[in-house]
């Protein structure tokens, strides 16, 4: 159906593609793997157009296609579903799926004309969404539905879906998975780009394993196993999971009563929440994305207005409700935030300026009576950091924006780990991070709650949570609608509390 | 308070509204695209500068008229390649073609007719005989027409899908670049009849800097009316209400002590009444979300 023959693209100095050879047999699902830059979605967004390859050619059923736009892909019956979604946000599901591809005349949209034919794909594929509903009103499981209903009404034969699955909750990736398998029996052919190795073993045919813009392997699902798939992957042997002693925790680190925020809005997205962390252990907290997580870390970082909140946070003995978010850190509480682009760097800083953020009005980064920073103590800092976790490359003089995203998140976490917190608040720590990065994260985190500290952990990711935490609370709604003990819930019980609350 | 408020008045709102609501709706067109059109103040007062010119020169109003879209469409032209070919700052852009564009008529009309910056009179029977029955019949229309585009054609569904979100736009296979392009020049189109008519439909000559502001009140009013074409022609009647009333309260309102305000003061109106909106509603508004951020395929 589809082969990329010989791709190679650079960006830049960096070469993304190297010779890359894929074949996707037609009626198959086929699983691109990889780490973060590995090239898959390159590979992918050159055969859908976005990208031009500089050398190599794109075969379609045989033949040799130049497929310079996604207008040409389209032609050829290639469809995409892009990790983030290509959706206008402010129009109707309909208005999306007819965008670039209108029926009717040229002066008269028939959206009459429209309906029917979405419906009619609904129906066929049992992907039932709302045509007249506006996408920002919708799940992202919805929304997803509709970028496959685009590429369908395009008469894609060939969809390529990158990362489908990052967003979606348990229950939505079986039932998108049933999706996929009807599309299949319809005669679609489907590439799916993830990183996930269960998923790949659940979902595909044939499996083509990316490392360094190259081709490292060509399997059959059937004949391989998650070992071996990480292993072409990081090009090592990697731990799968994360290993840890049983805690011991101490007094309450951080308790939090009754706290709701209200958004600008009016709206609540955290309600009426109470729990308290622990010394030396991690408490988790599982939910679907947009769930109030990231307000309820945003309120325990002192990053609101206190204007927002309501109820009662403590550390220790200290009601530090309505204190900021500088008073917060001298106390000893650190924050890894979940967008690390957003609050946890500036990304046009070197390395040295990002990793004295936080203390950076402080003694001993700034001397001389506190009038100047050092320099020395700056680099001095920097490179603990950089060594301590391993951040690559190990040049404090680079702009952070030059760091992969592992490594970026290895700097934060190294920076945050450096101020020996007494209660680390951390959201998201692995996400977009490589396989072999996220060993190397949990085993931190692990360290740090065997020396004693507090950890609230707010992960999407359920295998995240569920084996590094050692308590697990469920938000649904900006609730806390249960506690599990993760050593014995399956993933099953804690997929139903995120998605139904009870 | 009967002198104000009479039927003039309404004729006189039509009038001073007609400019504005021609500007706004090609700003629209712009902005819907993605592309902040601050420059409407310049491609009015090229509009209002060549339609003179060439109705002087030709003795044909409806000529100027046309003279007055390509001079629109030249600058919009200019705008258009800077901001979406050279991903120039479209603020910074804007700006540079208003201040340009005070500049160019005096320059011309110096070279063409040895002035400091107006065009001659032009005889009454060389201008076109407007009635405000007339021109509100194609206000209407022109809003209508421009209501239709935009939400109920392909064309208008790819113009605001490309203001919104441009990534999904050229995933789903539209051309960007075409069409901001498209909504730029259309801006400058109607901008330019917009200032036409100032020259040679409110007056009969041009005279420096003779929009005064007025792309930026239409401006102002696009903001007021959240982008959509009705709801803008309706700020743009606010707006040209509260001239035509400042305008009638010359010589009629006094202060207390029976002098007149100083006709100054009353001149502020409008244009204080535009501060206070934006301050006011502009939170409430929901721009395009792409509006000013140029299109970077590669990244």
């Amino acid at each position: 159906m589809l082969e990329l023959r010989n791709i190679t693209k650079r960006f830049g100095a960096v070469l993304a593609n190297d010779k890359v050879n894929i074949v996707v047999k037609p009626g198959t699902i086929h699983a691109i793997v990889g780490e973060n830059g590995a090239g898959k979605s390159t590979a992918m967004r050159i055969a859908y157009g976005f990208y031009k390859a500089d050398e190599g050619e794109i075969l379609v059923d045989g033949k040799v296609h130049d497929i310079g736009t996604p207008h040409d892909a389209i032609a050829v019956g290639i469809g995409m579903v892009h990790q983030h979604f290509m959706l206008v946000d402010t129009m109707t599901v309909a208005e999306n799926i007819v965008l670039g591809a209108e029926p009717g005349s040229g002066i008269a949209l028939d959206f009459a004309k429209a309906d029917v034919e979405i419906r009619r794909l609904s129906e066929e594929f049992k992907l039932a969404v709302n045509p007249h509903a506006v996408i920002e009103h919708l799940s992202v499981g919805q929304q997803q539905r509709v970028e496959l209903l685009k590429a369908l009404y395009r008469h894609a034969r060939l969809l390529i879906l990158d990362e489908p699955t990052a967003v979606l909750t348990p229950q939505e990736v079986e039932e998108f998975f049933s999706i996929l398998r009807r599309m299949r029996e319809q005669g679609k052919t489907v590439v799916i780009i993830t990183h996930k190795l269960t998923e790949v073993l659940a979902i595909s045919d044939e499996v083509t394993v990316m490392r360094d813009g190259r081709v490292v392997g060509r399997l059959q699902t059937k004949a391989t196993n998650a070992a071996e798939l990480a292993r072409l992957m990081v090009g090592r042997e990697v731990l799968l999971r994360v290993e840890k002693t049983p805690a011991k925790t101490g007094n309450a680190e951080l308790s939090v009563r009754n706290l709701s925020v209200t958004d600008r809005g009016g709206a609540n997205s955290v309600k009426d929440v109470s729990f308290e962390v622990r010394k030396g252990e991690i408490l988790g907290i599982a939910g679907v994305e947009g769930n109030g997580q990231t307000e309820l870390m945003e309120a325990l970082a002192g990053l609101l207005s206190p204007s927002q909140l309501s109820g009662e946070i403590r550390v220790e003995d200290r009601d530090i409700t309505r204190e900021g978010a500088r008073l917060r850190r001298e106390l000893g509480i650190a924050h890894i935030p979940e967008d690390r682009h957003r609050r946890g760097l500036l990304l046009e800083f070197d390395l040295a300026e990002n990793s004295i953020l936080g203390v950076h009005y402080r003694h001993p980064i700034v001397a001389y009576a506190g009038t100047f920073l050092d320099n020395g103590a700056i680099r001095r800092r920097a490179v603990e950091i950089i060594e301590g976790f391993d951040v690559r490359p190990a040049n404090p003089d680079l702009p952070a924006r030059a760091l992969s995203g592992g490594n970026q998140q290895k700097l934060i976490i190294g920076r945050e780990f450096k101020v020996d917190p007494k209660l680390l608040l951390v959201s998201q720590p692995t996400r977009g991070v490589d396989i072999g990065a996220i060993e190397f994260i949990h085993r931190k985190l692990v360290g740090l709650r065997d020396s004693g500290c507090a950890v609230l952990l707010v992960s999407a990711e359920l295998e995240e949570v569920t084996s590094l935490s050692d308590r697990l609370l469920i938000i649904h709604e900006g609730r806390i609608v249960g506690e599990v003990d993760p050593r014995v819930a399956t993933i099953a019980e804690i997929g139903l509390l995120m998605t139904r609350g009870h | 308070m009967t002198e104000i408020f009479s039927i003039a008045l309404i004729w006189s709102t039509i009038r001073l509204s007609t400019p504005l609501i021609l500007a706004a709706l090609g700003g629209m067109f712009s902005e819907r695209s993605g592309v902040i059109n601050i420059a409407l103040e310049g491609m009015m007062l090229a509009g209002a500068f060549a339609a003179a010119s060439v109705t002087h020169a030709v003795g044909n109003p409806f000529v100027g008229v046309l003279a007055g879209m390509a001079a629109g469409l030249v600058i919009a032209l200019i705008h258009a390649v800077a901001c979406i070919n050279y991903k120039a700052d479209q603020v910074v852009t804007g700006t540079a073609i208003n201040i340009l564009m005070i500049g160019m008529p005096a320059f011309l009309s110096g070279a063409f007719f040895l002035s400091s910056g107006s065009t001659p009179q032009i005889p009454k029977e060389n201008l076109i005989a407007l009635t405000p029955m007339a021109i509100a019949f194609v206000l209407i229309l022109i809003t209508l027409a421009t209501w239709y585009a935009l939400y109920k054609t392909p064309f208008g569904l790819r113009l605001r899908s490309v203001g919104e979100n441009p990534e999904a736009a050229d995933a789903a296979g539209v051309r960007v670049a075409r069409m901001r392009y498209v909504g730029v020049l259309l801006s400058g189109v109607l901008a330019g009849v917009a200032g036409a008519y100032i020259s040679i439909g409110q007056s009969s000559l041009f005279t420096r800097n003779m929009t005064s502001g007025r792309g930026f009140i239409a401006l102002a009013a696009l903001i007021f009316g959240k982008w959509r074409p009705v709801q803008t022609m309706l700020a743009c009647l606010l707006f040209g209400l509260t001239e035509a009333v400042t305008i009638q309260m010359q010589g009629v309102v006094k202060l207390p002590s029976g002098e007149d305000i100083p006709v100054q003061f009353i001149h502020m109106v409008p244009y204080l009444l535009t501060i206070i909106v934006l301050a006011g509603f502009i939170g409430s508004s929901r721009p395009p979300k792409a509006i000013g951020i140029p299109y970077q395929k590669e990244r």
